[in-house]
């Protein structure tokens, strides 16, 4: 089992990758547009960079709703465990 | 008419292309919608992009067609079917292919437009080549035609930036017993339970796109098929001289290029110049990098369309 922390990590280094953002300023309070500066479609990239990463399905729809780095950590969290 | 004999393959003769002479920057835009240029050329990679003022799809066509046609050395006499890929015409009836026929004087040929939007010439390559194969036709033109403007919602920023007008053609010819087969098999599908992210619908009709929808789809789907092609004409992505995507996004091509080995390809990129053409991209491409000298004669070059429907269509064709 993937622990929250473990799965905040693993964003960071994705966000690194897709859209440059220093995992030193992820953190669960930040909001991915407003805080961290990741477009539409950096979110796009960041979300098939997780599903493969946590194994998890990450639907269009529920995308829109991954404001911050919790909504990310909470919702891979809930599907690892479904 | 055709002349009843079959084929071991097909081959290209010649590209040609047209563009409006009217160009729309980004700056241009910023004056009438809420937008601007940096934030353009980062999300879609788009500088500017050609109007039509004057031009219908079938004048596009038609300018298109007779350059290739001016440059494969056939003359209209040889020509016995016309495919124009299209999903901007407003026009129905008569099609853009009998059309274009007419205008060039070509005399009896099959002629009929078909509509998978972005794919769009990919599919007629296909076509083409199938109808050479089964002894249907011996040479063909195939055209990728759209006036976009007409179907583009100006009010809409999230659209009315990413598209232009233009045209590309190619004549495509039966290859002769022993000759090097130039369209390979064509990798082709829908996925049309995602239909509705990419729309040109209704009464007036105007696009409309749920862009990240469709950038993950591209992004994700697109490379695995564009694989599929190399391995079914038997070319090693080292071998790709060009690769020629449906010019959309330069981050959508990137993204399909990095889950891709094509370290010897040069990777088009023609929509910074003229934004998205659905139907028109990939030939207006190509035909304006092989005259720039870009891509040498013979070279093998990977095609892949992709967009509404969600249609994808792609093949290794040698560089006329």
């Amino acid at each position: 089992m993937t622990t929250r922390e473990e799965i905040a990590g693993g964003l960071a280094e994705i966000l690194e990758e897709v859209a440059g953002v220093n995992p030193d300023d992820v953190a669960e309070e930040k909001s991915f547009t407003d805080d961290l500066d990741v477009d539409s479609l950096s979110m796009v990239e960041v979300v098939v960079a997780a599903e493969e990463k946590f194994g998890v399905k990450i639907p269009d729809d529920e995308v829109p709703n991954l404001k911050t780095v919790g909504d990310a950590v909470s919702y891979i969290e809930k599907s690892q465990k479904a | 008419m055709n002349h009843g004999s079959v084929s071991s393959g097909s081959k290209i003769l010649a590209f040609g292309h047209y563009q409006p002479s009217q160009v729309i920057t980004n700056e241009d835009l910023s004056k009438v919608i809420e937008t601007n240029d940096a934030w353009i050329r980062d999300r879609v990679g788009i500088g500017a992009r050609h109007v039509a003022t004057t031009e219908s799809v079938a004048d596009m066509a038609i300018a298109a067609a007779g350059k290739a046609l001016a440059a494969s050395g056939l003359t209209a006499a040889d020509i016995d079917t016309v495919i124009v890929a299209t999903c901007s015409s407003i026009d129905r009836c008569p099609n853009i292919a009998t059309r274009v026929a007419a205008k060039l004087g070509i005399n009896a040929p099959a002629a009929f437009d078909l509509n998978t939007a972005c794919s769009g010439f990919c599919y007629g390559l296909a076509a083409a080549d199938h109808a050479i194969r089964a002894g249907a036709s011996r040479n063909a033109l195939v055209i990728g035609a759209e006036k976009l403007s007409d179907v583009v919602d100006w009010t809409d920023r999230t659209t009315a930036v990413l598209f232009g007008d233009g045209a590309g053609a190619a004549v495509v010819t039966a290859v002769q017993d022993g000759e090097e087969i130039g369209i390979g098999p064509v990798v082709w599908g829908s996925a049309p339970e995602k239909g509705d992210v990419l729309k040109i619908e209704g009464w007036r009709p105007y696009i409309k796109q749920e862009g990240q929808a469709v950038f993950r789809w591209a992004t994700t789907a697109i490379a695995p098929y564009a694989q599929a092609a190399l391995d079914r004409a038997g070319v090693q992505g080292k071998d790709i001289a060009a690769f020629v995507a449906h010019q959309a996004n330069t981050r959508i091509i990137d993204g399909i290029v990095k889950r891709l080995d094509l370290p010897n390809a040069i990777v088009l990129k023609d929509l910074v110049e003229s934004g998205n053409t659905s139907a028109a991209s990939i030939p207006l491409a190509l035909s304006k990098a092989i005259e720039r000298r870009e891509v040498p004669s013979g070279a093998p070059v990977l095609l892949f369309g992709f967009g509404g429907g969600l249609t994808y269509a792609g093949q290794v064709i040698r560089c006329p």
